[in-house]
């Protein structure tokens, strides 16, 4: 009998090995941003809801032009409150948001590096084929040893699992560049900063903006899965009906995922097609 | 010293183009290098020069080399060998840096497809290359509102591109290299992408800005009748080598090879136009006799001519008067009209053939008199209006 390649422990060692040597800073740095965050949660839960449902109805109204829409956040909102799931929804919009912002600083600077450069190109592109067909959970198990259970680690997740179509898009965008364009450019002087600013990140932005949104899509997807680690929020809701086999309080949360989702999406779209 | 030098210039296209330049210069054509290397041929041995302030046009079939070669001019493809030198200096040993300044300073383009911005508005595209030139925004917005107006375009300047026509567009493009004040004009078959009328017109401003700017233009065109109306002397292009420069009389009436002749052969009008077709109506002219220097001169100016011709009693011609004798008589104090009359012209008559007239006029100091029948003047014929003529039958075709 052959014996199996001990591919998974050589994997393991690799990431023990980074744990023993590295985790008290992961670690601290986990301890402040979990302060950090509860403070943010703290902070949107002092409102009282219903003022901020109208708010949040009256940003996307504005953001979206759209007054179907600021109808929808408006009953949407509202109806998660009246099922109690309030303080479950801002606890996953905050988690969203702070992934998101990670993954887009990290992931737009990135595309536009691939996209300027062939060697980065070659390496950042195979690790994000590997990133998006790896099963998102696997993603929760490096993530606890580093930054123990609970919401840092699903960020750290959360961000790994929805950077890519950032990355992906930005870079996109840039190479779609019209080559006539980019000659014209040349032409008249301008040097590779001036190129990327005046004319290539313009031109990109309705497909940076896709990215983005795809990015904030797929982290509302993953912290879901991270309630699994901890990330509580309306994801912790599911988990817990699971748990119990509660079958509606598990569509309830359901539906207010859709929601957030629904709303996030439509925003973004909007804002997008503006600027095409 | 030539504006711009291009010496035994060679572009071959792919990754390892020493051997393909090798089997070049041993005299293999474009299709052998492709089958035994794999690499194309863009420019073959070009060698040519453009004086200050002169229109060239590089002409030939398409994929014949013409916008590579113009881009090697700005490298913005880099020549595979050769010498590009711009106001004499070598533009090929320039370093990054040095080779933007100069294209900043000395280098305005226009392409064939505009190529603006589509995200800028007109006189944001038109301050473009002031923007990179670091000229301060208002100083950069009124040299730019200054080139829109030059093109024609004054209130367009908050439009985005896309909600112009094409040739407006295309004046954009013009103002954005205008803006920039340079020395030397490339223009990549700037006109082609334009419908005949509008075609016309731009060729005209064209003209007209470089008779006011005297700005050396290097025009791309892969349309004999532009290139016989813009050109002072062209440069006929296949396959990457330079096949023929000449004037375009030179052009029309003695084609180096067969590939010229057989590209001239489209303007085989020259052979059925003839000179009564391209000739204009002598309105104006002078009497001996009756005309005094005075009027003369008054005439010739009202008609915007620098020679008149004069016609005796019986109006036949007697001879030209020519402006600056005209002027000197009347600074002498005046005296008779016959005293300055030149008479060391040629006549031509109304079936004479324009192959025949283009060779006749090529060095001929005055215009031609077209003679009629009875022996009187019927029309004059002028140098530009014989070769607008025969541009402009070939585009009405
Ligand atoms: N980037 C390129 N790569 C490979 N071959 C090219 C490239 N650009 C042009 N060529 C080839 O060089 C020749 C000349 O092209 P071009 O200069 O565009 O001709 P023209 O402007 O006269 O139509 C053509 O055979 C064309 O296929
Ligand atoms: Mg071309």
């Amino acid at each position: 009998m052959i014996n199996s390649i001990p591919l998974g422990d050589a994997i393991e060692a690799i990431i023990n090995f980074l744990v023993d040597h590295f985790s008290f800073l992961t670690r601290a740095f986990s301890a402040t941003t979990d302060t950090l965050l509860s403070l943010l949660e703290h902070a949107l839960l002092a409102l009282p809801p219903w003022l901020f449902i109208a708010l949040a109805a009256l940003l996307v109204w504005r953001l979206s032009r759209n007054r179907g829409l600021g109808v929808f956040a408006l009953a949407g909102l509202g109806l998660i409150w009246n099922l109690g799931l309030w303080s479950a929804t801002v606890s996953t919009i905050a988690l969203v948001c702070i992934a998101t912002l990670v993954a887009i600083s990290i992931g737009i600077p990135l595309g536009i590096l691939s996209a300027m450069n062939r060697t980065i190109y070659r390496i950042v592109f195979p690790i994000l084929d590997v990133m998006q067909t790896m099963p998102a959970f696997v993603y929760l198990i490096p993530a606890i040893p580093f930054f123990g259970l609970g919401k840092v680690a699903a960020i750290f997740s959360t961000v790994v699992f929805a950077m890519p179509p950032a990355i992906r898009l930005t870079c996109l965008g840039i190479r779609q560049t019209p080559p006539e364009l980019v000659e014209c450019a040349e032409a008249f002087g301008s040097n590779r900063w001036q190129r990327l600013v005046k004319l290539e990140l313009p031109l990109a932005a309705p497909t940076i903006l896709a990215g983005v949104n795809q990015t904030v899509m797929l982290a509302l997807s993953m912290v879901v899965i991270a309630a699994m680690i901890g990330a509580k929020g309306l994801g912790g809701e599911v988990w817990k009906a699971i748990q119990r086999l509660q079958m509606g309080r598990g569509f309830e949360a359901g539906i207010g995922i859709v929601i957030v989702a629904i709303i996030l999406d439509r925003v973004l779209q909007k804002i997008g097609a503006r600027k095409r | 010293m030539a504006k711009i030098e291009v010496e035994n210039l060679y572009k071959i296209f792919g990754p390892h183009p020493a051997k393909a330049l090798r089997l070049l210069r041993e005299g293999r054509t474009k299709r052998e290098i492709m089958e035994a290397t794999g690499h194309g041929v863009g420019v073959n041995d070009a060698s040519f020069s453009v004086e200050e302030g002169e229109i060239v046009v590089v002409m030939g079939l398409s994929g014949s080399g013409k916008s590579t070669l113009v881009r090697c001019i700005n490298r913005l493809i880099e020549p595979t060998s050769g010498t590009v030198r711009i106001d004499g200096t070598d533009v090929t040993a320039l370093a990054p840096d040095e080779l933007r300044r100069l294209r900043l300073a000395k280098l305005g383009m226009v392409f064939q497809n505009f190529a603006l911005f589509p995200h800028r508005t007109v006189v944001q595209n038109t301050e473009y290359g002031l923007e990179i030139q670091g000229v301060d925004p208002s100083a950069r917005r009124a040299k730019a509102m200054e080139a829109l107006e030059l093109v024609g375009l004054k209130g367009w300047e908050d439009s985005h591109p896309k909600q112009l026509s094409g040739g407006m567009q295309q004046r954009v493009g013009l103002a954005r290299a205008l803006a920039l004040d340079p020395d030397i004009l490339l223009m990549d078959e700037a006109f082609s992408a334009l419908d005949p009328l509008i075609r016309r017109d731009m060729q005209d401003e064209l003209i007209n800005l470089q008779e006011q700017m005297q700005k050396t233009i290097l025009f791309i065109s892969h349309d004999l009748d532009e290139a016989l109306k813009l050109g002072q002397r062209i440069v006929l292009m296949k396959d990457g080598a330079i096949v023929q420069v000449g004037t375009p009389e030179e052009i029309l009436t003695s084609p180096a090879d067969d590939y010229v002749a057989r590209f001239v052969e489209d303007v085989d009008i020259t052979k059925v136009l003839t000179a009564e077709s391209v000739m204009k109506k002598a309105e104006t002219v002078a009497y001996l006799g009756t005309d005094g220097p005075k009027a003369a001169m008054r005439k010739m100016r009202t008609s915007g001519i620098s020679s008149i011709f004069a016609l005796d009693k019986t109006h036949h011609v007697a001879g030209i008067v020519t402006a600056d004798d005209c002027a000197a008589l009347i600074e002498a104090g005046g005296g008779e009209l016959a005293s300055i009359l030149r008479t060391d012209i040629t006549t031509v008559t109304l079936d004479t053939p324009a192959t025949e007239l283009i060779a006749l006029i090529h060095d001929l100091p005055y215009p031609l008199a077209v003679i009629g029948g009875t022996g009187k003047l019927q029309g004059v014929i002028v140098r530009g209006t014989l070769l607008g003529a025969i541009a402009g039958r070939g585009l009405a075709q």
